[in-house]
């Protein structure tokens, strides 16, 4: 198994946290991970993107050319990685920031409302975790439990009591996501 | 009355302190460095912590420090003497650590390193040789040098439009809140030499008490660089450097 | 899962591997892409359980000379920086060399010339390797590709430095020092006693006791005689080295038709280059110096024989392949391909340079 996975969006969605997540859960799996960030000012405010990988087997590259799946999550980051996916590969947007769709025939695509969702649950900052509700749902590459246990590696002792918020925002984007 | 009879031991007056050894000095004659590398000396025995005691020597005519007193050296970069006498004190911090800086080292190309040690309130000794020029690359102008004072780089003197003016470093350390001791002294009379050796001694017992950073500033004479002879340059500094940078205590806290 | 497997920063486990293999002391001055290395420590507080003293200094020069103070003590002290951080640094680089003081340094580079930019570049690989600061010297250069080297070479290089009495630097880059991977840290080590280090390391300026000579770390000497005996020792340390301590890895090589050099995070991205070279049916190796200095010219050289030609691969405008070319000696086609400032080329790009150039 391997997966590699481009996660990109605004500075402040928490697309370098989800992909700690996942990558956390992925080494609570025993797999070998990689994450790799974009970083420097653009994280504090402009796009951020981060690269995920996880492979039962040693990982190569932490740079590709081409993803098997990318969650985007405003425009600039779908026009720059739209055409980066691997024919037959996913690609997961949310419809708040998009106004301007992926167009490719050769690839699965998916909608995700996780920002109008987010805003239902009172919880803006919960938007990256029904995001990744709706990735996993669609590869479940590692699972719910790890998930949780990833969340509490990656977070600070402090904020463990938002682990049950951020379950049900990952249960909310498994409901929520859909074909577009 | 012939030598042996002269000298017996109970004719003994002076001796030089065990620390110092018998290597020629290659400072001047007349030159104030040869005098405080001795009060260094006798303190550190007097205190008996010659075995725990490292010292930093600069880039500057006290390059060579190293050769005159026995004990442990790092010999620094220029400037750099403070950052190195942070880690060594630090790192081992029940030793007594001093560094023997002058006038360029300390107060052009280490005025960073300098202020930042004294305001981390380093538990150190800075003995800072302030003699108004470079002296071993040949007398050219130090940050200290008098306005009007002719050195080779400033050879109608020192023009403050041109070179802006005599930085006071006691009174710029004054100011730190990391400095427990600062305090201006000169050694070309036997009675501040006797002072001189007091204010190392307090410094010194400063460090090991771990009351922060103490600076000694010795206003010297540097005769060959100033062209000079010894006793004009001693006259001269009482006249004019000390009207600029005057002795005593700037700060004993 | 194992309770020392972690998942972090190359950088960070630069931080966690340097406490765990008993430093001393570290000294530094925040600069990006690196500055979690200084963040983690002092997070850790080391100075609370090992004793290992932690300060941020007020410039980059002031940290290479509290490693100067320390390591003259015989303490195991680091510092970590990144390229315009080490441009500071050299000074004080060559004041260690020269004084034969051991010493760990990181350079987690990025894009230069200048303040250049905050994005992964090797282009200080001349200055790591052949020198950087002023005097005939070489650091000990080790390339880590992964965040596991990152903490591995920790020891590596603290060890060797001490073995050799020479200075040795990690050459990372904004990748592997940014990236997070899976991670096994070293065992916890105590940090030497003072009195084993004056048993080990009998030169160093811990004060002088009775009945021993004072000690003196100095670069300086004045006769010409004496100082070029010192330099000819110099020499004969880095021929040791060079002799001793010479590592790389080698992924396909033996029936490879063509042969990658590339190192650190370039050499991860040509793993996955031969990979796709692979799928096209194209037979090519790739050799990752591990050592920058000293180089694997032999190795390389041995490889000349039966490749039909050599692409360095780095992040700058060719540097390294200066070394492959000397070590091949016109055997074989040399090409270099790089990218510049910042930029890192995809596996693809490498592939497509490749062919270009030598097929």
């Amino acid at each position: 198994m391997k997966e590699e996975i481009i996660i990109a969006g605004f500075g402040g969605q928490g697309v370098l946290s989800m992909g700690k997540i996942l990558a956390y859960s992925g080494l609570m799996e025993d797999k070998e991970v990689t994450w790799m960030p974009s970083y420097g000012p653009e994280q504090r405010g402009g796009t951020a993107n981060v690269t995920v990988i996880l492979s039962d087997e040693r990982i190569s590259s932490p740079v590709l050319n081409a993803f098997d799946i990318a969650v985007i999550l405003n425009q600039p980051s779908l026009e720059k990685f739209e055409s980066k996916v691997k024919p037959g590969g996913i690609l997961i947007y949310d419809g708040y920031g998009i106004h301007h769709p992926p167009t490719r025939t050769d690839i699965n695509i998916y909608r995700i409302n996780a920002m109008e969702a987010a805003i239902e649950m009172n919880n803006i900052k919960a938007l990256n975790m029904i995001v990744l509700g709706g990735l996993l749902k669609l590869k479940p590459m590692v699972s719910l439990e790890n998930v949780l246990k990833g969340l509490k590696k990656s977070l600070p002792e402090r904020h463990h009591h938002l682990i049950p918020i951020n379950e049900q925002a990952i249960l909310k984007g498994m409901e929520i996501i859909k074909k577009a | 009355m012939d030598i042996n009879e002269i000298i017996k031991p109970e004719n003994l007056v002076y001796t030089k302190p065990r620390l110092m050894n018998d290597n020629p000095m290659h400072y001047c004659p007349g030159c104030s460095h040869g005098v405080v590398h001795k009060l260094i000396a006798e303190v550190i025995e007097e205190m008996g912590i010659e075995e725990d005691t490292i010292g930093i020597a600069p880039v500057g005519c006290a390059v060579f420090a190293y050769n005159y007193l026995d004990i442990d050296w790092i010999e620094a970069a220029h400037g750099r003497a403070p950052a190195i006498a942070t880690a060594v004190k630090r790192l081992n911090p029940k030793k007594m650590v001093f560094t023997y800086q002058g006038d360029g080292d300390l107060a052009a190309i280490g005025t960073a390193e300098t202020i930042h040690a004294c305001n981390r309130g380093e538990n150190i000794v800075i003995i800072f040789i302030n003699n108004g020029i470079y002296g071993m690359t040949g007398g050219q102008m130090a940050p200290t040098t008098l306005e009007g004072m002719v050195t080779s780089t400033c050879p109608y003197g020192r023009n403050v439009a041109l070179n802006g003016y005599p930085l006071r470093i006691a009174e710029l350390v004054e100011r730190v809140d990391g400095t427990c001791y600062i305090t201006r002294q000169s050694v070309h009379t036997p009675a501040s030499i006797r002072k001189a050796k007091k204010a190392i001694r307090l410094a010194f017992e400063n460090a090991m008490a771990g009351k922060g950073t103490s600076l000694v500033e010795v206003v010297s004479t540097c005769n060959s660089g100033w062209k000079m002879t010894p006793v004009n340059a001693n006259k001269w500094m009482e006249e004019n450097m000390f009207a600029k940078y005057p002795m005593g205590d700037l700060k004993n806290v | 899962m194992k309770e020392d497997i972690k998942l972090m920063k190359g950088n960070e486990a630069i931080a966690h591997a340097a406490i765990r293999y008993g430093a001393d002391g570290y000294f530094g001055y925040p600069i990006t892409p690196q500055s979690e290395v200084m963040e983690t420590l002092m997070e850790e507080m080391p100075w609370e359980t090992t004793g290992m003293v932690v300060l941020q200094a007020e410039s980059e020069v002031a940290a290479i000379n509290m490693v100067y103070g320390g390591a003259s003590c015989g303490k195991a002290v680091m510092t970590s920086s990144s390229s315009p951080g080490v441009s500071l640094k050299q000074e004080g680089i060559s004041y260690l060399a020269g004084a034969e003081l051991p010493c760990l340094i990181v350079n987690v580079m990025r894009g230069g010339p200048g303040l250049g930019t905050i994005q992964p570049s090797q282009a200080d690989y001349f200055q790591a390797t052949k020198g950087g600061g002023h005097g005939d010297y070489h650091l000990i250069t080790l390339a880590p590709a992964s965040v596991q080297e990152m903490a591995d070479f920790v020891a590596l290089g603290f060890d060797l430095a001490f073995k050799y009495r020479n200075p040795a630097i990690i050459l990372a880059d904004g990748i592997i020092g940014q990236m997070m991977e899976k991670v096994v840290l070293p065992p916890f080590r105590k940090r030497r006693t003072e009195e084993k280090i004056r048993a080990q390391n009998p030169w160093a300026t811990l004060g002088k006791p009775k009945g021993r000579k004072r000690n003196v770390i100095t670069s300086l000497e004045l006769d010409p005689a004496i100082m070029e005996q010192n330099n000819i020792r110099f020499q004969a340390t880095y021929k040791r080295i060079s002799e001793n301590e010479i590592r790389f890895e080698e992924i396909n090589c033996e029936n490879a038709d063509y042969l990658i050099v590339a190192f650190g995070s370039m050499s991860r991205i040509c793993q996955k280059t031969i990979e796709l070279a692979a799928e096209e049916g194209l037979k090519i190796g790739l050799l990752r110096p591990i050592t920058l200095w000293p180089f694997p010219s032999e190795a390389i050289a041995n490889h000349a024989n039966h490749v039909k030609g050599i692409l360095s691969a780095e992040l700058n405008a060719g540097q390294m392949v200066e070394d492959v070319r000397l070590a091949v000696n016109g055997k074989v086609k040399v090409e270099h391909f790089g990218r510049l400032g910042g930029i890192v080329p995809t596996p693809d790009e490498v592939l497509n340079a490749l062919k270009e150039k030598l097929m």
